[in-house]
């Protein structure tokens, strides 16, 4: 693990990289790697997230300056700039129900070819996929996603970069963390090893590409 | 009838439904109101699917704090006992049938309890979220809905609106009528607070199997 600036972090993503970003509605989002993003205006990009979050808010910023060109989501409802730039044909989203996504992120993330999941048989998720039977029961074939960088947010990462998470701050942050080429995480507090005791390490240090310090 | 008290109406049907100990998953609009009528003496633990169980209510002005949200974002509180987890696991519960009750809003539903409450093709396309994994992986499905929409009925012969799982729902309440699908028959098991069987009818498009006793929802 490297620590690095938020400036020095961005400046390694090209445009055109796909990014994992973590966050719920924006909640556990690494806004300060995302301000920088548009700060350097790095364009064309593919973010694989929950939400688009609102606009000026998370995600939400980076579709304000034009600078994502796809979406892999569960939910755009709550971004009109989103759904304005899709239908403008701007943005391409492709909608993946929500356990759906976490779930080939973790497979992404876990070394698996992808999941067999229920959910989506019978509906138009269900277009272009293979579906299999095992006991009786339906299920489709949904592949692993990764990315090229993973964006994480955590409440405390530690020297090392061990991290925990705070409260509904946690959603997609762990799982994404394990599914890119190369992890850069934000935190609200760095501190000491030894601060995080390990039962309570969620991700492990090893996992932790580079982690932005604070200030 | 107003709508506030259609809202309430169903809201209070439908958390008599709830048992001491489920876990239930509440969506938004009319599910959310839910948790007002939690009978006393029934505990029961919510999940939010942003990664928690023992979502409580709205924070007092100062109480928030901005990584306590709830699906919806907005700031909620943690009841004693909550604990959070990441979406891995929050949608294990779910799609696992570790859910017990989930209640979802509705745009349709037909003749067989199929639901379709995500998307309008052309007009309307937020995502589906959480919604097909709760429809298709909770133990029992609640649809919270009133029971037209501009006059039109929304229990239709057949869903034209893309539909959300292949797993039927369980029980629809409307402030007209609870309308269950035993065998796989939409059947008008009560009526609504002052509501006859004829005005059920008129507003239903689906056909209703009427049993020989339709009682009045107890509130």
């Amino acid at each position: 693990m490297r620590t690095l600036s938020a400036e020095a972090a961005v400046a390694m993503i090209p445009d055109g990289a796909t990014l994992m970003i973590g966050g719920f509605m924006a909640v556990g989002s690494p806004e300060r790697v995302i301000d920088e993003l548009v700060r350097q205006g790095k364009r064309n990009l593919t973010v694989i997230a929950n939400d688009n979050a609102t606009p000026g808010r998370g995600i939400g910023k980076l579709v304000d300056a034009g600078l994502v060109s796809r979406t892999i989501a569960s939910h755009i409802g709550l971004n009109p700039e989103t759904q304005r730039q899709m239908i403008a044909k701007k943005i391409e989203v492709d909608l993946v129900p929500q356990g759906t996504l976490i779930e080939r992120i973790r497979a992404g993330g876990y070394g698996l070819g992808g999941v067999l999941t229920p959910t989506g048989v019978g509906t138009v998720v269900e277009e272009g996929k293979q579906r299999v039977e095992i006991k009786g029961k339906a299920y489709l074939i949904e592949t692993a996603l990764r990315a090229d960088f993973a964006l994480i947010h955590a409440f405390l990462a530690d020297y090392l970069g061990n991290l925990s998470y705070a409260l509904t701050a946690r959603n997609f942050n762990p799982v994404m963390a394990m599914a890119a080429d190369t992890t850069i995480v934000t935190a609200d507090n760095i501190v000491p090893v030894g601060v995080i005791s390990p039962d309570h390490v969620v991700t492990p240090a090893p996992l932790v590409d580079y982690l932005v310090t604070n200030g | 009838m107003k709508a506030v008290d259609a809202q309430s109406i169903i809201a209070k049907r439908i958390a008599n439904e709830l048992r001491n100990g489920m876990l239930v998953n509440l969506g938004i609009g009319i599910p959310t109101m839910v948790a007002n009528f939690v009978p006393a003496g029934i505990t029961v633990f919510f999940q939010s699917e942003n990664g928690l169980i023992g979502t409580g209510p709205i924070p007092e002005e100062g109480m928030a704090h901005p990584t306590l949200t709830d699906a919806g974002g907005r700031p909620v509180t943690a009841l004693p006992g909550a604990c959070t987890f990441d979406s891995a696991m929050s949608f294990g519960l779910i799609r696992g049938g570790h859910v017990d009750v989930t209640v979802l809003g509705a745009l349709q539903v037909d003749a067989h309890g199929l639901l379709a409450n995500w998307m309008i093709p052309g007009k309307m396309v937020p995502g589906m979220g959480g919604a097909m994994d709760l429809v298709t992986g909770a133990k029992r499905v609640i649809v919270a809905m009133q029971h037209t929409a501009k006059g039109k009925p929304k229990i239709v012969n057949k869903c034209t609106l893309p539909l959300t799982s292949a797993r039927p729902v369980d029980l629809v309440v409307s402030e007209l009528a609870v309308i269950g699908f035993p065998d796989g028959r939409a059947t008008l098991l009560e009526r609504g607070p002052g509501v006859s069987v004829e005005q059920v009818l008129a507003g239903t498009e689906a056909k209703l199997s009427l049993p020989d006793q339709i009682p009045e929802m107890r509130l």
